[in-house]
């Protein structure tokens, strides 16, 4: 008996290193390969741990193709439409959850079902005649699509799951329905709002292909940067591995730190942006 | 406090008529968010319909022409192989990651040390920039300096030329895809398993079942709606697929990768027929509605078959 629990507990242990694996090698080789010269990236057999560390890749990305910039852009386009996203997706989500219009949702989920290039054709025309192309705003409108969404769909949920005797009790003291929803239903929906937050963010931050189309020279988020660094600038491998980690690297702190609050997220609601 | 300013003036506009309960009128909380929507996602698919029925050109002007843009796609060659290789990329990026996430889920329902930290290893894939990501996996499908190829060297298996030949360029990218999705059919399904109640298990313990007749016969029925709510969300996210296949592949070699929303991606942004890009559009958009009640009828079926099998 005793040895067929070992047995099992090592064919788990086994199904869970099959398991995570892939997710793991394939950063520990984005990473070697951002800190491996040009000869050792062409190395055959390939090399994982080079005697010498190029952090010239490194230095390269972030000296040269203003990677300031797009990283300003970046932060620029996805705090606006996460903050303005939150600003009308928590109260909506607050109404349509005391309204119980949560059939309403419905336009939600459509609009997660659109592919986001039929919106990129109507808006792209709009932002050209109202002429706002070579600014970020036409970036940070339509990554509304994105956060608004997300936004609205996990605060229904959350704002349903919350106790109404609270707010009842202080609709009998005379509260207004906005100091209702203000003192009383956004303090107990912080957690909520994390979650949608986290969320927003990380989408709005890796899409690619509304920048692609809406932005200039200088209103390229990160993304579309690293993207065009395989076009113009770059062809060695090792500072384009450094871009594309530097890139990503936010996202991934965000979900190893706060990995309990996007898995709730995620299976809640399970939407993604774009 | 931040959502005072926005807050503010719809609630002046709106009639003391639509309160509903005491304590006021909740109309004010949902209107910004309305005037957002109906602007950034409603206006555009009005207007989408409207320009498929003209001939647009960006910089020339525009004229009504009715259904033509959609005959043109009865003959457009280009849009039948696209339209193929879509159902073809779709399938396959739908089955594996279910497969595979359905598995992955069981695993992770046991108990073992770090759990929570391995999950979070393992959803990494699909939270990383799909930009960022499909660079590195270009890199390791090169077919000479490529570590994919070093790796099939181990096992003995010849050097593939991945993305770079028609006939592998679309399971190549499927591979991608299946890497970074199976988590998120993993997150859902593990939520199933973790609704599922004991008894069933106990007292078929008790009439000395065996692991895999416990599976069979009372896991997986218990946890197959979950699998097709996964697989729903799955058919949608894989026929709309595009940062991958567009950084890795655009499309090639020759067409041999693209798919409708590439395709779309053309003719929209590459070559300004807008008019005719909007008719894509709109059939796209309708192929993805589609699907997803054709799943979600299939999903009624599944459910309803089960309660038959319950009762």
């Amino acid at each position: 008996m005793r040895t067929k629990r070992l047995l099992n507990r090592i064919g788990l242990w086994f199904a869970v290193l099959m398991i995570v694996s892939p997710a793991v090698l394939f950063f520990v080789w984005m990473l070697s390969l951002s800190l491996k010269y040009e000869i050792d990236n062409a190395a055959y057999p390939p090399i994982l741990i080079p005697e010498n560390f190029a952090w010239a890749n490194y230095a390269a990305v972030l000296e040269s193709n203003r990677f300031g910039t797009y990283f300003l852009n970046s932060v620029l386009v996805t705090g606006s439409a996460t903050l303005l996203g939150l600003l009308v997706g928590v109260p909506a989500g607050y109404g349509m959850a005391r309204m119980k219009a949560t059939k309403s949702a419905v336009v939600v989920l459509i609009a997660r079902m659109t592919p986001g290039l039929s919106y990129l054709i109507p808006l792209f025309l709009l932002f050209q005649w109202l002429g706002l192309m070579g600014t970020l705003l036409p970036q940070i409108i339509i990554h509304l699509v994105i956060t608004v969404p997300i936004i609205i769909w996990i605060m229904i949920g959350y704002f349903e799951t919350t106790p109404l005797e609270l707010e009842e009790a202080a609709v009998i003291d005379g509260a207004s329905r906005w100091q209702v929803f203000r003192h009383v239903a956004l303090p107990i929906a912080k957690p909520g709002i994390t979650v949608a937050f986290i969320l927003a963010v990380i989408f709005s931050w890796n899409n690619f292909v509304f920048g692609i189309v809406l932005a200039g020279r200088e209103t390229r988020t990160l993304p579309v940067a690293v993207y065009n660094m395989i076009s113009f600038e770059q062809l060695s491998w090792g500072p384009l591995a450094a871009g594309a980690l530097l890139v990503t690297l936010p996202v991934l702190l965000l979900t190893v730190l706060a990995q309990r609050q996007i898995v709730a997220g995620l299976t809640a609601g399970a939407v993604k942006g774009g | 406090m931040t959502s005072s300013q926005a807050l503010e003036k719809p609630a002046a506009a709106t009639p003391p008529a639509s309160r509903r309960r005491a304590g006021g009128s909740l109309w004010p909380f949902v209107l910004p968010a309305l005037i957002v929507v109906a602007s950034v996602i409603v206006f555009p698919w009005a207007f989408t319909i409207w320009m498929s029925l003209n001939e647009w050109q960006i910089g020339g002007g525009s004229s009504f022409v009715g259904l033509a843009n959609f005959g043109r796609l009865l003959t457009d060659l280009r849009f039948h192989d696209a339209l193929w290789h879509t159902l073809y990329f779709t399938a396959l990026a739908v089955i594996l990651p279910v497969v595979l996430g359905l598995f992955s889920a069981i695993v992770f329902h046991q108990n073992f040390k770090a759990r929570g930290f391995l999950r979070a290893l393992f959803v990494m894939p699909m939270m990383a920039t799909p930009v960022a990501i499909a660079l590195v996996w270009a890199m390791m499908f090169h077919p000479q300096l490529g570590v994919l190829n070093y790796l099939l060297s181990l096992v003995g298996i010849p050097p593939q030329l991945w993305v770079f030949h028609p006939a592998t360029v679309i399971p190549s990218l499927v591979l991608v895809e299946t890497w970074q999705w199976t988590p998120l059919v993993m997150l859902i399904v593990l939520g199933g398993l973790a609704a599922i109640p004991t008894e069933p298990y106990e007292s078929a313990l008790i009439d000395g079942a065996s692991g895999w007749q416990m599976f069979w016969h009372i896991t997986l029925p218990l946890v197959l709606p979950f699998v097709m709510v996964a697989a729903i969300i799955r058919s949608i996210d894989a026929i709309k697929s595009f940062d991958i296949i567009y950084a890795i592949t655009q499309g090639g070699p020759g067409t041999a990768s693209e798919t409708i929303n590439l395709y779309l991606y053309s003719v929209a942004f590459a070559y300004y027929d807008i008019g005719y890009g909007s008719a894509i559009a709109v059939v796209f958009f309708l192929m993805v509605i589609g699907l997803a009640v054709l799943l979600l009828w299939l999903k009624k079926r599944v459910q309803w078959t089960e309660v038959g099998i319950g009762a």
